[in-house]
């Protein structure tokens, strides 16, 4: 259902919008119907179970929902076992990232694996999209192997920084973000790749 | 009719409070809620002082310092610290050291200790603060290991000076806890011929999970007149999880303390011999049981309490209610994993089970607790919208919002792009704090206002309306606006200096500081209510030592 983080980051703005502006109504309309002395004609009657079984279904069902609508979610679980197309090692001491020699290159619609290490702190991994959205993100733990495997369904040049906050250290003084690497991941254009809507070629 | 006063007049008397009435339970309860509104000012302060340097190059009246990164995220680690602990700690606290004696008709067992409790909290909130303010030291409230023991990046005497002063309001906390189980448990008034078996199966909800499956195989009820009352149960409850959060802290600045001392004395230990990730589960175990665990029940409790006490009836499902906190028990102590869904060494299957489904469970806990309240006072309507009414509402909507926020982002697909940005800190737990949390206290404070205050006629109602309606409307706006910038990409503990997420940040502080100009007006009419002399008045010594609300006679004085 969704491809890409920025398809699924545009649902969940308009659907919890939309539950946001129900809730608040629902809550407002109840208080308003409080204060009144003729009988309330329900608009909807909800049994008891209905609702529990509603909570339920929400609480279960969003996670299957998820699991079949997005993507990188069945490749993250089931990582170990997949043969990536392309493996960028990349660590992280001081502050300071450790990329590969050659600029980080993939084509669209590859499986691209991201092997990152900590020798010092927890920092986090993520990728940006120019306008700041972000891609995808993990945390690097000092001293674990943090790997996450990810299809890019979009091409274009991508910026790192970490996502976790790692001490005062990563900002210069005027407060610029250090460890902000610009284009450090360049997605080539490819629209032969086929996908289907697992992400899983 | 009560006679116009001049301002100065107003401002030094107040309406008709008078302080030498007060009983020594009200003035300790008085002293922790006077305690707590400050630091919901300085939070509030901190708060918009953080948005504004969000906001970027647009800014240029805030002091350069500010923007400093050592200086910010030193703000940004007291925030919670003086946020949590500081003010929101003491008035739960305080509300429940009066609560449990006005609902079991005990008196509380030391005022001593409460006493000590409030004095605790704010000095150790203060020297947390100060560790930020003067030494810089911001490791953030995670404490993410072994960054509190960095001591390239931060001095010694800060981390010193923070431990000691959170390792107080964690002993503050925990002489908290032994004063409300000491009076919950002793064994006087009505609970004279009780058992401690009996307490205890009330007080963890199994008689109402007993009745309810009773009811459904047909049978008489497990205990009709159940040893402790709902919101005592909840009080009870929630107080279990602040015992097992308090210890997880104080282990952890344990840890921070020795490797301090270490460096201090010129050893250089390795950071790494503490595995990062069993450190942070640990950790997390303990915090989460504030966030999933405490506060959700206290304010379960607190709702159905505000409930029964605004429509004078009975609580709609007690029984279900009952039993709804037991389950909370099992959900609240399996849910911590769901801070850890972005950290890709945890197993799969903690992530799977504690982070996503036993997680899911707290739609169901939180949902319940709504619907029992809402049911409640729908039977007892027409009610008159009240102000106490009016927070309890707001009450609902900030939980209504913040918790479905956080379900969504407990999800292995939507964390990975939600992890760590604004989404979850102000869609989620800041309009759960600001609006669901804050606006339940606020219920509760009108509520027991004329209790605690002996019936102090508040200066202005057109006051209390004000700060209703700018409190709900700027701290839904500021969740919403905030929480879509990290829809947007914006990461929560990360500085922005070149104005990035500008538009959000500016909408965000507009509504951000209609909390604060909120705070002001309330603060205006508390002060106005009880004035300068009245308020200095409750920091006098009782006159009388009744530590017990309600009850005549020799069991309502337990100590002076």
């Amino acid at each position: 259902m969704f491809q890409t983080s920025l398809e699924l980051l545009r649902f969940h703005w308009m659907a919890y919008s939309i539950y946001a502006l129900l809730i608040i109504s629902v809550i407002a309309w109840f208080g308003y119907n409080l204060t009144r002395k003729e009988r309330v004609k329900s608009i909807v009657r909800i049994p008891f179970y209905g609702y529990i079984a509603f909570l339920v279904a929400g609480g279960v069902g969003h996670h299957i929902f998820t699991y079949n609508a997005i993507p990188w979610v069945e490749q993250d679980i089931k990582r170990e076992d997949i043969k990536p197309d392309k493996v960028f090692n990349i660590s992280i001491e001081n502050h300071k990232w450790k990329l590969p020699k050659e600029q980080m290159r993939a084509k669209m619609g590859e499986q691209i694996a991201f092997n990152v290490s900590s020798k010092d702190l927890t920092y986090g991994f993520g990728l940006f999209r120019k306008d700041g959205t972000m891609v995808m993100q993990m945390q690097v733990l000092p001293k674990y192997k943090n790997n996450i495997l990810w299809t890019f369904n979009e091409c274009g040049s991508f910026d790192l920084t970490s996502t976790e906050y790692s001490g005062p250290a990563e900002y210069d003084e005027e407060g610029r973000d250090k460890m902000f690497i610009k284009d450090a991941l360049v997605i080539e254009c490819n629209k032969k790749v086929a996908m289907n809507s697992k992400g899983v070629k | 009719m009560m006679e116009k006063k001049g301002f100065l007049d107003q401002l030094i008397n107040g309406t008709n409070f008078d302080a030498n009435s007060l009983s020594a339970l009200q003035k300790v309860t008085l002293r922790a809620v006077v305690m707590s509104f400050l630091f919901f000012g300085l939070v509030a302060i901190e708060g918009m002082i953080m948005r504004i340097v969000q906001t970027g190059p647009t800014n240029s009246f805030l002091p350069k310092m500010f923007g400093v990164p050592e200086h910010y995220f030193s703000i940004m680690t007291v925030h919670p610290i003086v946020g949590i602990f500081g003010s929101t700690y003491q008035l739960v606290f305080a509300a429940f050291m009066f609560l449990v004696p006005y609902l079991t008709k005990k008196p509380l067992y030391s005022i001593k200790l409460a006493n000590f409790v409030w004095l605790c909290i704010t000095i150790g909130t203060a020297l947390a603060w100060l560790a930020g303010f003067i030494w810089h030291y911001a490791p953030l409230y995670t404490l993410y290991w072994p960054l509190p023991a960095d001591m390239e990046q931060f001095s010694l005497i800060g981390g010193f000076v923070f431990v000691v002063g959170v390792a107080l309001i964690m002993i503050g906390t925990i002489g908290f806890i032994y004063n409300i189980y000491a009076t919950i448990f002793a064994r006087v008034g009505v609970h004279k011929d009780k058992t401690m078996k009996e307490m205890l199966i009330s007080g963890f909800g199994i008689d109402g999970m007993l009745n309810l499956i009773n009811k459904l195989r047909g049978k008489e009820p497990y205990s009709k007149e159940p040893a402790l009352s709902l919101p005592v149960v909840a009080i009870f409850r929630g107080t279990v999880d602040t015992f097992l959060d308090a210890i997880v802290i104080l282990g952890a600045g344990i840890l921070v303390l020795v490797y301090l001392i270490a460096y201090a004395g010129g050893f250089s230990w390795d950071v790494h011999a503490v595995d990062s990730l069993l450190y942070k589960n640990f950790f997390w175990w303990g915090l989460d049981l504030v966030a999933d665990g405490l506060v959700l029940i206290y304010v379960a409790g607190s709702w159905y309490l505000l409930a029964t006490l605004i429509t004078g009836q009975k609580l709609f499902m007690e029984n279900v209610a009952r039993a709804a906190l037991l389950l909370e028990l099992f959900v609240s102590w399996m849910v911590w994993s769901h801070h850890l869904l972005a950290d890709q060494p945890q197993p799969e299957m903690m992530k799977l089970i504690s982070g996503e489904m036993v997680t899911a469970f707290e739609l169901l806990t939180q949902g319940l607790a709504l619907f029992i309240t809402l049911v409640t006072l729908w039977k007892a309507r027409p009610l008159k919208i009240t102000p106490e009414l009016a927070y309890l509402l707001g009450g609902l909507v900030g939980f209504g919002l913040a918790v479905p926020a956080g379900i969504i982002q407990a999800d292995m697909g939507m964390n990975r792009v939600l992890h760590n940005t604004q989404w979850i800190s102000f869609a989620h737990f800041h309009i759960a704090l600001i609006v669901g949390l804050y606006m339940t206290l606020y219920s509760a404070l009108y509520v027991l206002w004329p209790l605690v205050t002996n019936n102090t006629k508040m200066f202005s109602k057109k006051l209390t309306w004000t700060h209703f309606w700018l409190y709900l409307i700027g701290g839904v706006g500021m969740g919403a606006f905030a929480g879509m910038a990290g829809l947007d990409g914006m990461l929560r503990r990360h500085l922005y200096v070149n104005g990035e997420f500008s538009t959000w940040m500016i909408l965000a502080a507009i509504f951000g500081s209609m909390v604060l100009i909120a705070w002001f007006i309330f603060l205006y009419n508390i002060v106005m209510s009880v004035g300068i002399k009245g308020l200095i008045g409750i920091f006098k010594p009782a006159n009388n030592s009744v530590a017990s609300y309600g009850i005549d006679g020799e069991i309502a004085i337990k100590e002076a």
